[in-house]
Parts: C-alpha cells; structure tokens; sequence
C-alpha cells in the first residue's frame, strides 16, 4: 500500500506543541510536591579531535574549532534523565559560559533535560576552580530545591575535577565523586559504587548529594528528531551576577585565588626508531632494545 | 570595578603574534580600512578572553593594554610556614605518590629554608610514621581514628582543614589520585585558598616564596604555570611518577605528634558500606610501570589474552583504547585517554591502537613508546620512541619467546 510521506511524519507535530513558558512554571509547584530535582552541571569545551598545533608558532589552533559538551558531562546528562525516568522528577542542566554557551545547552535539552539555565556574565570572566564553583553553587541554590546535583568526573579541557567538589562544598552538602554506578536511590538516601584504582567502594550518602560520574556509569543516547525540535524552540534562562546575587570579589579573575603565570607549548614528542621486516626479527630487536635499557 | 585589556590600535603592527599565541582564541585580526588591506588589528573577543596575560607578553609593540583588578583580601603570609604532604594511605597501604612528594617536598622545604611534615589520616595508622620520617619527613602528624580507617569527604575534609588551620603550612602537597582529587578540591574551598590539579613541576620563586606550578592543560595540549599569590596555603595535586620517590634513610630522627582534633566537628554525611576488590588485574594500571595496552587494531576479546601473557612475563599491567572498551573486550578501568585515565608508565607498548589525541593525551608523558601496528602511518607509530610495522599477533608470540629465553640466558 502507498503511504504518502506527509502522513507518515504528521502525527508526531503536534505533540511537539509545547508551552515552555509555563512549563517552566509548573516545575516550581512541582518541587513543592517532594518530586525529585536533578541538576545537572556542563562545561562547553572545544572539540578536542579538532584541536591542532600550528606548526609554524607551535600554538594551539583554535580558529574554527567546534564547541561541544565536555564528553564526561554526557554521562551526568544521561544518569540525570535516567534517575527521572526511575523516580519522577525534573533535569534542570546548568552551566556557566560565555553566551555561545546558550548551543550546548540546546543539546542537552534535545538529550531529555527539562529546563536550561546559563549563567553568564562579563564579571565571571577568569574565574579558575573556586571561583567557578561559587558561582554555580549560587546559581543553584537561585534555582531552587535540588535533590540531586550531577557534574562529569572533569572537563576535557582543564582536566581538573575540582569543580564539583568545590560546588558540594560551597552548598555545604555532601558529595561522591568518580561514580560507576547507582544502586539505589529515594528521596533521603543513595547508594552508589566509587570507581577507585583498585576496584570500588560502595557508598551511601544523604540527599541532597552531589555526585561526580565516570564514563562506566552508562551509554548516553542519542538524541532524537523529536528532541531536537524541542530543543530549538525551548527557552534558555539567563542568569547574570546581579541574579545570582554574587559577591563581586568572588566572582571572576577577583575571586580567583589561582592565577595563570605563563601559558607555553610543550616539546612535541619526536619520533624514534622504525623496525620493519619479519615479525620474528622485529621482535628480537626490540626485545634487545629492552634489554638494553634494563626492562627485560 | 572589573578587569579591561585592550588592543592600542595606534600601536598594533597587524603581525598576528598575540592572536596565534592566545591559548583561548579570543583574538582575530581584521582589516582597517584606512590603511587599505595593509595592516591588520587584533581585535579582542571579551566573551572568550580570560586575561591571562600572554598576547601582552608576545606583542613586541607594547599595543595591548590589560588592567587587572585585583582588590584582593591578602591573608598575611608570614603566618604560614613549611611544606605539608598529604600521606595517602588505603587499606593501610601508604600510595606510592607519597614518597615522590616526600621527594619533592623535602626539595622545596630546603629551597624556603622550611621544614617538611607529613599528615597520616587512618585507623591504626600510626607504624607508618616512621617510614615517612625515613623518607624525608621531619615531623609527622598523626590523625588516627576508626572514623577514618576507609576514606570519606566529609571526615577527610573535616580533620585535613583543621590540621591546616592550626598549622598553617605554606605548602600543601597532595596525590592526584581518586582519593586526592576528591577531597583536595573541598579542603580548598573550605579554607578558601587556591588549588592546581595534576602538577608535573613545581619551583620556588625565591623573592616571594610562591610555588609555580606546572601542569598540562587541553589534554597536555599545552602547559600551563599557575600561582597562588595571595593566599595561603598553596595547594596542588601532583601526578604520580613525575618525580622519583624519596630514598630511605633508616632511622632518620623526626617527630611524631597525635593530632588532637575536635570530634564535634566531623560530621559524615556518608556511610561506607564495603570495597570491592577489581580481581581482573594483578598489577594496578595506575602504578604500572609498564602498560601493554590495546585498541581497534587487536580485533577480538581473545587477543587481550596475548597482551595480558606479554604484559605479565614483564610485570606490567593491560591497558585499552576506547574503541577496544566499547568492543566490550576488556572492562573500562583499563581505558586510557580522555574519558579514561592518564598513565605514566616507563614503557607503553600500543598494539593496534592508531594514536588518536583522545587516546595519546592519557599516555603521551609515557618515558618509552613501543607501536606494534600494521599501518605505518598512523600517529601513533609516528610518537613512538621504538616503531614496530607489522601483525601484532605474529610480533607479540615472538617477542613473548624472545623474551623468556632472554631472561632464561640471565
């Protein structure tokens, strides 16, 4: 039979007719009624599979180079939407950046968050580890009631995994960091396993909790069609310094203990010795060369 | 009052030095009319700028103007005093970053003219002290409780903050282990004071006594040296194996002192409910000396048999690419790279793994490269230190033969 290709795609429009406005409203009656509130903390980073030296000055290229997700907050995205799917709740995803930030934020709407909040502001230019998680702890606790807060073991870019704790400190609320796993979870408590060098521990904590998570945690989704229409037309709330009501010598480059002295481009690793031939004599001549040096 | 940089455009000779030199991408040069298409200017994006400095430093025409603000509640620095190591230990087992930071420790106290104190938090901990003192600690104080016999934040954060605040040490060294980086971050925001992650150098300035600290940034991309001018304690994670381990002196004399702390102050908001031991490894990849690890290239499950025959034999321990982890033949604690760990073995020998900089970011500071891979052109045969062409399952049989007769012939 011949189905015209407009029926086919048709029934799905009009689901997408969604008010966000007040969507964002319910949310608020929501948190009274003791549902679960999942924040979820991104970074925009470059792409690193683009990032290249320019071999002329020996810099990092960055013309070009395509703003994503911190890969690790793909998971945090993920286990906030899962965690709403088992209990009922709201993943509102947060982040802190420049106003191009605004696409990243997109995405993880298109990925099943709820609601998007950037925090953005000239003042908060600079801001190193501590001054980042004071400003995303008042953006939180701006937001409202939390039950859960979720941030990627570390960003791609600095590679620190100093923000979330330092976030769990300023709330002054607990936190897990490395988390492979959630075993259990309600509104009081939450039992997960820590990713550690020589296996995990098992943990529980009380909620509110803020917990960081490791690749192994789960395989985030892709997201869809659907997804990605909402996430064009979903409203990105802004929040500014005055909003947060943040202390202006805490904030950015002032409220930075840490400052940057010189920034500098590593000696780049040359190549070495080429073996090629019989696999037998290519083996023992890097066997010797191990030898040689003490390894075998 | 905020900070400002801006480019003098009466100065600016249009080179394009400080826009290839921003480690941000916060400048681009653009045509000026009035000098039709001659000169260019840097222009300054101020949502990407972070006012690091360093197009100031490059410009040879003084044409960049950066004020900082920096009104700054300066604590009083004459307070504090000494280098402190924070002595991980889990299970009862003092971490091997321990030593390196006696080692290093002990280096830096003797450049401030400082003495070196170890911490030892744990249940039944105490014995341990001596080792630390033989390896280069003059005073070792000791937190020891059953509170603290499996590590948690909040009790860890709770004792490390009040020893610092009674001490006040000038210098606080840390492992950038799991352990480490969940707790550092916390001390830090608690005392308000500034921390730098995963520190590969670290260097006195003599006339201000401020620890530069130098580490990797943009997946070792480039190196970044940051300070803590202002505040004190300076606190920095340092990576495991980047300096050698402190040697033992035995019976070398020191302190030992019974950290006395408030038990009203340690709330623990967690409970720890057990440990599961990973049995899959004999050797932990963390401390691996050696890495023999595999990617895409290694095909099946059943080639990480080979690796971990190789691996073995040479007391090393399995490591994988993503591509081999989402292959599901091998679990993700092995994963090296960007959404894995980041190892510092002697020899990383990479079976067909092709050196993406996802994968080459975790291993890259690795002492010797071995690439085992069909395609000689891949990235990764091009870093490596020794270069291997060719089928890894017909090069690692023999090398695991060569190598026992080798070590057969000793």
């Amino acid at each position: 039979m011949h189905i015209p290709v407009s029926i086919r795609h048709e029934p799905t429009i009009p689901a997408l007719k969604v008010d966000y406005e007040t969507d964002m409203l319910r949310s608020k009656s929501e948190m009274l009624e003791k549902k679960m509130n999942i924040i979820v903390c991104i970074k925009q980073v470059p792409n690193t599979t683009d990032v290249q030296i320019d071999s002329e000055t020996g810099r990092l290229k960055r013309d070009g180079v395509e703003s994503i997700i911190n890969p690790f907050d793909e998971y945090a995205i993920e286990e906030g939407v899962r965690i709403k799917e088992r209990v009922d709740g709201r993943v509102i995803v947060v982040t802190m950046g420049p106003p191009q930030a605004e696409t990243v934020l997109r995405e993880a709407i298109a990925k099943g968050a709820d609601e998007v909040v950037l925090v953005s502001d000239r003042a908060f230019g600079g801001a190193d580890t501590l001054a980042t998680s004071y400003t995303l702890s008042l953006a939180i606790k701006a937001i409202g009631s939390y039950d859960i807060i979720i941030c990627g073991k570390q960003a791609s870019d600095g590679d620190t995994a100093q923000v979330g704790p330092g976030i769990a400190e300023m709330l002054n609320i607990p936190h897990v960091a490395y988390v492979k796993k959630i075993e259990s979870i309600d509104n009081k408590s939450i039992k997960v396993e820590r990713m550690m060098e020589d296996g995990y521990d098992l943990i529980e904590s009380q909620v509110p909790v803020l917990l960081t998570v490791v690749k192994e945690i789960n395989d985030p989704r892709i997201a869809s069609l659907k997804g990605k229409i909402i996430a064009k037309k979903a409203v990105v709330k802004i929040l500014d310094a005055a909003a947060i009501g943040a202390d202006i010598k805490k904030i950015g480059l002032n409220g930075s203990p840490t400052q940057v002295m010189k920034i500098f481009t590593p000696p780049q690793r040359a190549g070495g010795e080429k073996f090629t031939g019989e696999a037998r004599d290519v083996a023992a001549a890097l066997v010797k060369k191990l030898s040689d040096i003490g390894i075998v | 009052m905020t900070n400002s940089i801006k480019v003098l455009n009466d100065k600016c000779s249009g080179c394009g030095m400080c826009a290839s030199a921003c480690p941000f991408g916060a400048i681009s040069m653009t045509e000026r009319p009035e000098h039709a298409k001659k000169f260019k200017l840097a222009v300054m994006d101020l949502n990407k700028c972070t006012y690091c400095g360093t197009c100031v430093q490059t410009c040879k025409f003084s044409a960049i103007e950066l004020k900082k603000d920096t009104p700054r509640s300066a604590v009083d620095k004459s307070l504090y005093n000494g280098v402190l190591v924070y002595a991980e230990q889990r299970h009862g087992e003092i971490a091997n970053v321990v030593y390196e930071l006696l080692n290093e420790g002990k280096r830096l106290a003797n450049k401030l003219g400082a003495s070196l104190a170890a911490v030892l938090i744990g249940d039944n901990i105490k014995s341990k002290s001596q080792d630390l003192i033989n390896r280069g600690a003059d005073k070792v104080y000791v937190c020891d409780d059953p509170v603290f016999i499996e590590f948690q934040d909040d009790p860890y954060t709770a004792i490390l903050t009040q020893l610092i605040e009674k001490e006040r040490p000038e210098i606080i060294l840390m492992g950038a282990t799991n352990i480490g980086r969940s707790f550092a971050s916390r001390v830090a925001a608690r005392i308000h004071t500034g921390l730098t992650a995963d520190c590969i150098s670290l260097e006195i300035d003599n006339e201000t006594r401020n620890l530069q600290q130098t580490r990797p940034a943009f997946g070792g991309n480039i190196m970044a040296t940051i300070l803590t001018p202002d505040h004190r304690p300076q606190m920095a994670t340092v990576r495991h194996k980047v300096f050698k381990g402190a040697k033992v002196e035995e019976r070398r004399k020191g302190e030992i002192i019974d950290f006395k702390f408030d038990f009203q102050t340690l709330i623990n908001r967690t409970k720890f409910l057990g440990f599961i031991k990973d049995t899959s490894v004999a050797v932990n990849i963390d401390d691996a000396d050696i890495i023999v690890a595999g990617g895409r290239g290694v095909g099946k499950a059943e080639g990480f048999k080979l690796l971990k025959e190789l691996a073995d034999i040479l007391g090393g321990a399995v490591g994988a690419s993503r591509a081999a982890v989402d292959s599901e033949w091998v679990p993700y604690s092995h994963q090296i790279g960007q959404t894995g760990k980041t190892v510092v073995p002697k020899v990383y020998i990479a079976c067909g793994i092709s050196g993406q900089i996802q994968h080459t970011v975790g291993m890259s500071s690795s002492d010797i490269i071995i690439a085992i891979n069909k395609d000689a052109s891949c990235s990764m045969m091009q870093i490596a230190t020794y270069a291997l062409e060719g089928d890894m399952y017909e090069i690692l049989p023999s090398m695991i033969r060569e190598i026992k007769s080798v070590s057969r012939s000793d």
